[in-house]
C-alpha cells in the first residue's frame, strides 16, 4: 500500500537525498483498522446520515488518519499528567449578580421554526 | 498622506490629522473592497450600511478623544466571530442566514475603541481547514497569485489585509488557523496565549484551543489590536484577569539583543527549499543584528500532528452538537409529514455541514466513543503536557523559540482537497503553541523563488506576548518585508 506521505512540491524526493517530507521517517504505512460498519455506527451516534459515498470515502480517509494516529504510541505516557487545560487557573468566575438578558423575541429571531410564545418548534417527539 | 494610499493605523492617523473624517477613510476602504475583493473573494458579508453609520457617529463625537485608540480605523472580522445584527455563518451552510444578537467581547470592546466592523471574512467551514476552501460560499484566492490559496482558516482576513482592502482583521487559531494564513498571505498575524483574550462570542470549535488574535501588515499594528481585546472577561470562565501590558510601546522597543533558539531537529527534513531559505536568511538577520542563536530541542514536538488531531475534532464532535436544526438558522425541509425529531436532526446536519466538518465530527466521535478515550483522547492530552515540558525546559535558555510558521508555502486551489492527512501535515510548525497554549507571531521573512510569500514563526513563553512584540519588531526593522506589495493589492 502507498505508504502516507506529504508533498510539499520538492522535486521528485529520492532516498537518503535528505528531501523526504518530515513526516515521512517514522510514519506507519497503512492498514485501513476502520470497517465499514464502525463507520455507520460512529455516524448513528454523531446524528450524521451518511450517503454510501461518503461511508465509503471516509472509511478510507478516517483509517488512514487513525493509523497515522498510532504514532501517539510511540511515546510511553504511563504516570504522565493530562493537560486539560493549557493554563493552569482557576476558572474566572464572575459574581452571581442578576445580569440584563436578551428578550425572547431575539432569543427565537434565529429559531427555523417557533411559535407565538417563545417555544421552538419541532418534529413530534412522543407518539400519541 | 493621500488617503488612496493608506495602508497602516499610522497613515489613518497621519490622514486624519490632515482632516480626514472617520467617513472618508471608510468610504476608501468600501471603495477597495467593491472594486478588488471579486478577485480575492476575502469577504463574505460587506458591512457598508453599519459601517458608514458608525463613522458618522464618530465623526461628530469627535476622533481625537483620547479613550478611542483606534478611532475611525476598519477591521474586518472573520466569519465566526458574532456581530450584532451582521451575519455570522463560520461559511457553514448549516448558519446560513444566522444574525447575532449580541457582539462578541472582542467585537464590543473594538467598537467602544472607535473601530469600524467594515465586514466579515471568508474561512474554512467552522475554522476547520489551512485552505478556506472548506467554506460554503466558495473559496478566498491568495493576493500574490490568485491560482494560489490563501491558506486557512483565516484566510479572508489575511487575503483582505494582505490586498489591503481593510488595514486590520480579527482571526481565530486553533492549530494555526492565524499563523499560517498570515505566513501565506506575507502579513503579521498572532495567535495571544490561551485565556488572554476572551472567546464569549466565538462559535466554539475546540475549547482547549481556540483563541481569537490579531492580523495585520505590521508588528505595531498588530500589538494595537491586542491591547484593545486583551483581558479578562466575566463571559468567558477561561479568561485570564492578569494585567495587560502596554503592547503598543513594546512594539516600539526592539529587543536589542535577544536569545533565539532554533529546533534544529525537527528542521531537518520535509522543510520546502525556498521556505528553508528563507528562513536561514531571516536567521542571519536576526544574528548580524545582535541576536544570539542556540539550538534546541524540542523531543516531542513530532507528535503535535497526531495529538492535534486527537484533541481538536473530539471537542469539535461535542461543540458542534449544538446544531441540530433547532435553535439556528437552518433546518432541513421533511422528507415527509412523518418525520421524526432525530430524522430531522440527521438530515439537517446531514445537509447543512460540509465535507471536513464532518469528517472531524467523525474522527472526534470515533475518538470519543466508548473504549477508544484512553487510546486517544487521554494520549493525546498526555502528550499535551510532554510538548509544553519540551518548551519549559527551553525557556529556561532562551527568549523565543523561531522556525518557519509553515513547512511549505502557499499551494494551487484545488490540489490537496482529496487528501485531508496531507493538509493535517501541513499544520506542523503551529499546533504546538495552541496545544501548549503558549504565544506566537507569525511574520513575513521573504519570499520562495515563485514569489510567495514565507512566514517565521516565534513562540514565547505563557503570557509574554509582550515579549514576542519586541522580538517581531526588532526583526520587522532589520527587515520590513510588510512593504511589498502583491499582485491584487487595492494600493499602488
Amino acid at each position: 500500500m502507498r505508504p502516507i506521505m506529504p508533498d510539499y512540491s520538492v522535486p521528485s524526493p529520492q532516498p537518503g537525498d535528505g528531501t523526504e517530507a518530515w513526516a515521512s521517517a517514522t510514519m506507519c504505512a497503512v492498514s485501513s483498522t476502520l470497517t465499514r460498519a464502525e463507520v455507520k455506527r460512529i455516524a448513528v451516534l454523531a446524528h450524521l446520515e451518511l450517503s454510501e459515498l461518503e461511508t465509503e470515502r471516509f472509511t478510507k480517509q478516517l483509517g488512514e488518519i487513525l493509523s497515522y494516529f498510532d504514532r501517539l504510541n510511540e511515546i510511553d505516557t504511563t504516570g504522565v499528567p493530562a493537560t486539560t487545560h493549557p493554563v493552569p487557573s482557576s476558572p474566572n468566575m464572575r459574581a452571581d449578580a442578576p445580569q440584563p438578558s436578551m428578550t425572547p423575541e431575539e432569543t427565537m429571531a434565529n429559531a427555523p421554526d417557533h411559535d407565538a410564545n417563545g417555544r421552538f418548534r419541532v418534529p413530534k417527539v412522543i407518539e400519541s | 498622506m493621500t488617503i488612496t494610499a493608506i495602508q497602516t493605523l499610522e497613515d489613518i492617523r497621519a490622514t486624519l490629522r490632515a482632516g480626514a473624517t472617520a467617513v472618508d477613510i471608510c468610504t476608501q476602504f468600501l471603495a477597495r473592497i467593491s472594486a478588488h475583493d471579486e478577485r480575492i473573494a476575502a469577504f463574505t458579508t460587506v458591512a457598508t450600511e453599519s459601517a458608514l453609520e458608525r463613522a458618522a457617529q464618530l465623526d461628530q463625537r469627535g476622533l481625537t478623544d483620547p479613550t478611542l485608540p483606534l478611532a475611525g480605523v476598519p477591521i474586518a472580522v472573520k466569519d465566526n466571530i458574532c456581530t450584532r445584527g451582521v451575519p455570522t455563518t463560520a461559511a457553514s451552510r448549516i448558519l446560513a442566514g444566522y444574525v447575532p444578537p449580541y457582539d462578541a467581547t472582542v467585537v464590543d470592546r473594538l467598537r467602544q475603541a472607535g473601530a469600524i466592523v467594515i465586514g466579515k471574512t471568508n474561512c474554512d467551514e467552522f475554522a476547520m481547514g489551512s485552505t478556506t476552501e472548506h467554506s460554503a460560499v466558495g473559496a478566498t484566492k491568495n493576493p500574490w497569485n490568485a491560482a494560489y490559496v490563501p491558506g486557512g482558516s483565516s484566510g479572508g482576513s489575511a487575503a483582505a489585509v494582505a490586498a489591503r482592502l481593510t488595514p486590520l482583521a480579527l482571526g481565530s487559531d486553533t492549530g494555526g488557523s492565524i499563523r499560517q494564513p498570515a505566513a501565506f498571505c506575507g502579513i503579521v498575524g498572532m495567535k495571544p496565549t490561551y485565556g488572554r483574550v476572551s472567546r464569549y462570542g466565538l462559535l466554539a470549535f475546540a475549547s482547549s484551543l481556540d483563541q481569537i488574535g490579531p492580523i495585520a501588515l505590521t508588528v505595531g499594528d498588530t500589538a494595537a489590536v491586542l491591547q484593545v481585546i486583551a483581558g479578562g472577561d466575566p463571559r468567558d470562565a477561561t479568561s485570564t484577569n492578569l494585567a495587560v501590558p502596554d503592547y503598543k510601546t513594546a512594539s516600539t522597543e526592539p529587543l536589542e539583543h535577544p536569545t533565539i533558539g532554533i529546533p534544529q531537529q525537527i528542521l531537518e527534513e520535509g522543510v520546502d527549499p525556498g521556505v528553508r531559505s528563507a528562513f536561514e536568511q531571516a536567521i542571519d538577520t536576526l544574528r548580524t543584528g545582535g541576536a544570539t542563536i542556540v539550538d534546541v530541542s524540542l523531543p516531542h514536538a513530532a507528535y503535535a500532528v497526531p495529538a492535534y488531531y486527537v484533541v481538536a475534532p473530539a471537542e469539535a464532535s461535542s461543540n458542534l452538537a449544538r446544531y441540530d436544526g433547532v435553535r439556528y438558522a437552518y433546518r432541513a425541509p421533511p422528507a415527509s409529514q412523518e418525520t421524526s425529531i432525530g430524522a430531522m436532526y440527521d438530515h439537517t446536519r446531514q445537509s447543512g455541514f460540509g465535507d471536513e466538518v464532518k469528517r472531524r465530527i467523525m474522527l472526534g466521535t470515533y475518538a470519543l466513543s466508548a473504549g477508544y478515550y484512553d487510546a486517544y483522547y487521554l494520549k493525546a492530552q498526555q502528550l499535551r503536557t510532554l510538548i509544553r515540558g519540551d518548551y519549559d525546559t527551553a525557556f529556561e535558555r532562551v527568549d523565543a523559540v523561531a522556525m518557519p510558521t509553515t513547512p511549505a508555502p502557499a499551494f494551487e486551489l484545488g490540489e490537496r482537497t482529496d487528501d485531508p492527512l496531507q493538509l493535517y501535515l501541513g499544520d506542523v510548525f503551529t499546533a504546538s503553541a495552541n496545544l501548549t497554549g503558549l504565544p506566537a507571531v507569525s511574520l513575513p521573512c521573504g519570499r520562495t523563488d515563485g514569489g510567495l510569500p514565507v512566514g517565521i514563526q516565534f513562540m514565547g513563553r505563557a503570557f509574554d506576548e509582550e515579549g514576542l512584540f519586541r522580538l517581531a519588531a526588532r526583526y520587522e526593522a532589520l527587515a520590513p518585508w510588510w512593504r511589498d506589495l502583491p499582485p491584487a493589492a487595492a494600493v499602488s
